[in-house]
């Protein structure tokens, strides 16, 4: 079913940033018409927020070598629970996508099983070592959208620069980890009065000013296209706010647990609690989502870490880095909205609109003629999250038995309907 | 009764006047030792199994000798040659252990959180006697207890903590028992040595020994612990003597009653003059070594009490 009619339902319009009562048609697997008010015929959405679906960069999806984490099918089932209608996929893999030979299998195991887009990142360096550049060329004529080597960052500027110099000439675009490789080493928490008590290994939040520096200069020195993956603490935001003044080709991101989730969350030593960089203070917690609103972060991502029971299980220091974020990415954003931290149109120009432009996808839009990759969702029901009910292989969510309020209805890909809330199958 | 603890894990969670009950029974405890008096063996038909994931002489030998002085079945497990070179995981060998039933386990983990961990998956009485850089609770009650003996009182006191606080699960115990407790608490290091976000836990922080000793009752000196850092952290072990070492001149700045303290093994010459440590007017070192044995009879003694309040509940 690639044609139809969505009547009364709240329109979030991201590039307008407007939001209000109206329709939606949807012809050939795009949309076709959209207009306010009453209209007849088709399905009746009930007032409930329709949204273009969203585009998560940075998702990790065990495929290959860590299958029993996450595989495509589960992965393409999580996302379409949860909103998201495009899977930027991330490189670090047990097995890196550093060849185009990996990538092509990706691609391959992707299409075959996953109910949503999934578009592949590469690395940046062979095996993400850092020392060598990966086929920049061959790797984005096999599809990558952007290259990466995720949490391991290059410590030698040389090699780096050299990464960029040639990336550019061929218009790639480079998602970094703004971290100082050094200074973080083995940190497992932010410094600060309560990692101190705790007795855990830190590292201050400076570590990732100086690591956004270092990139920015190279950004400036060599022309490339540059995103950072995560920028979570107040002290980088200056250096951010310079490099885009000063017209580089720059842009940011964040993962939903920095915006609503803080250091003294990881209480007791929660394992769950444990990302990469660590969970800030609340005033930095309070000043990303200040920053996600003015636009200086221009993307916000669900930073999907698979971790299987065992990895978690260990004390705190020893346990695996992530979380899963697929399916609660948008519950967790509507905190935010709830809060009236954000607007429902704010909050999807950075899951959907910014990440799509920053990629080169039409997508992310509820403009006639894009994709109908749209989602349905009422942003007030009310449930206690329990992780078992997730449909990602690993259930290690943060949000385990939290309050939650706002739930997605339906997914449409292309106009296919690809996740119903209320169909009788279980996934 | 004012001790509703499962298990002893850390300072933290203690009320006060869970604080002052175990340590009531420990000063009783110590003055039955002295008198060479008999326990009567509350621990009797118990089995104590001490777990070291991390070396141990005076911790250990100080469990062992308080669980067998009260008549439990004490047992050793020195776990860094063990399960785990085989690959097990803490919680494995937490069940297997729970698996063979032990009432008190006593366990020692290179790891911060690791002993709360391990509690939480067996039905015993957990005891920690230190994990990684947070907790250390039986040192820090048998700190308050020579403190208490020493000094008559245990509130409204000076005292410093001096050395490296940062690395020192010690230190954590203390600053939270002392705390509790109502004392002014200093704490006196290079600043490398200061954990981040110390003056925020309701201390005073000062880098200068002279300066922070200025009428102080109890000196609390720390280990230097070499083992548990990479580089970096001070420039020589004779800087870090003439500056932060205690000798007569620096103890000179406390009050003339001021007790010197140290958890032990000392590094003579790098954090504490060997005449300081051996000067029997000033030195509590000793009896804190005594006061273990005696603050751990007590506190196994009170966790085998709910023990058995629970089991003999769940047998209703």
């Amino acid at each position: 079913m690639t044609n139809a009619l969505l009547r009364n339902a709240r329109l979030i319009d991201p590039e307008a940033g407007t939001e209000g009562l109206g329709w939606l048609r949807i012809e050939g697997g795009r949309i076709a018409e959209t207009g306010l008010g009453p209209r007849a015929g088709g399905m009746d959405c009930g007032g409930a927020c329709l949204a273009p679906g969203i585009v998560d960069i940075g998702v990790k999806v065990g495929e290959p070598g860590e299958r029993h984490k996450e595989s495509f099918r589960t992965a393409g089932r999580a996302a379409a629970a949860g909103g998201v209608t495009t899977m930027v996929t991330r490189p670090d893999t047990a097995t890196p996508i550093d060849t185009p030979e990996v990538l092509e299998f990706v691609t391959r195991r992707a299409g075959q099983d996953a109910d949503v887009k999934v578009r592949p990142m590469a690395a940046l360096t062979k095996g993400r070592a850092g020392r060598e550049m990966t086929e920049i060329g061959f790797l984005m004529d096999a599809g990558a959208i952007a290259f990466s080597d995720g949490d391991a960052v290059c410590a030698d500027a040389r090699v780096l620069s050299r990464c960029m110099t040639y990336a550019r000439s061929l218009g790639a675009l480079i998602i970094g980890h703004p971290q100082d490789p050094v200074l973080s080493s083995g940190a497992a928490v932010t410094s600060g009065k309560f990692a101190s008590l705790k007795g855990l290994p830190a590292v201050s939040p400076m570590a990732e000013r100086m690591g956004l520096e270092r990139d920015l200069a190279l950004v400036e020195m060599t022309g490339v296209r540059y995103h950072a993956d995560q920028i979570t603490t107040a002290a980088a935001l200056p250096a951010l706010a310079r490099a885009k003044a000063a017209g580089l080709d720059v842009t940011a991101g964040i993962s939903i647990h920095h915006l609503t989730l803080n250091a003294f969350d990881v209480g007791d030593y929660r394992t769950f609690f444990k990302v990469k960089p660590p969970l800030r203070d609340e005033d930095d917690r309070m000043a990303m989502v200040e920053a996600l609103r003015t636009g200086m972060i221009d993307i916000l991502c669900s930073m999907h870490t698979p971790q299987d029971e065992e990895s978690k299980r260990l004390p705190f220091e020893a346990a695996a880095s992530g979380a899963v974020g697929l399916e609660t990415l948008l519950p967790a954003a509507l905190r935010l909205y709830h809060a009236e931290a954000l607007s429902l149109p704010e909050l999807f120009r950075a899951m959907a609109l910014n990440p799509a432009r920053r990629l080169g996808l039409e997508q992310g839009r509820l403009a006639v003629g894009a994709p109908a990759d749209l989602v349905l969702f009422d942003p007030d029901v009310p449930y206690v999250l329990d992780r078992f009910t997730l449909r990602s292989k690993s259930k290690n969510t943060p949000f385990d038995g939290q309050r939650m309020q706002g739930q997605v209805l339906r997914t449409w890909v292309d106009g296919n309907l690809v996740h119903d809330r209320n169909a009788k199958t279980s996934a | 009764m004012t001790f509703s603890q499962t298990h002893l894990l850390g300072i933290e969670h203690l009320h006060p006047l869970e604080i002052t009950t175990l340590l009531d029974r420990a000063n009783a405890y110590a003055e039955a030792e002295r008198g060479r008096r008999d326990h009567g063996q509350p621990l009797k038909g118990l089995t104590q199994i001490n777990m070291f994931f991390e070396a141990s002489t005076r911790t250990q030998a100080s469990f062992e000798i308080a669980g067998r002085r009260l008549g439990a079945d004490v047992m050793n497990m020195s776990m860094a040659a063990s399960s785990l070179k085989k690959g097990e995981t803490l919680i494995d060998t937490a069940l297997t252990l729970n698996a063979m039933r032990p009432d008190l386990l006593v366990v020692r983990h290179p790891h911060s959180g690791a002993v709360k961990l391990l509690a939480d998956k067996v039905n015993c009485a957990v005891l920690n006697a230190g994990d990684g850089r947070h907790e250390h609770p039986t040192q820090a009650l048998l700190d308050a207890l020579t403190i208490k003996r020493a000094k008559g009182r245990l509130h409204r006191l000076v005292i410093a903590i001096c050395g490296d606080i940062a690395h020192s699960r010690v230190a954590r115990s203390n600053i939270h028992l002392l705390g509790k407790m109502e004392n002014r608490i200093r704490l006196i290091g290079p600043p490398t040595l200061i954990p981040a976000g110390a003056a925020d836990w309701g201390v005073e922080v000062y880098g200068d020994m002279a300066e922070g000793l200025k009428g102080a009752d109890v000196v609390m000196m720390l280990r230097l612990q070499k083992e548990r850092m990479d580089g970096a952290f001070i420039p020589s072990e004779r800087e870090y003597f003439h500056r932060f070492g205690l000798n007569a001149e620096k103890l000179g700045h406390a009050k003339p009653d001021a007790i010197v303290m140290h958890p032990g093994p000392m590094n003579r010459g790098v954090e504490i003059d060997g005449t300081i440590a051996d000067d029997i007017n000033r030195s509590v070192i000793q009896e804190q070594v005594e006061m273990g044995v005696a603050v751990r009879m007590a506190a196994m003694e009170l966790l085998a009490e709910n023990l058995r309040k629970r089991r003999n509940m769940g047998a209703a």
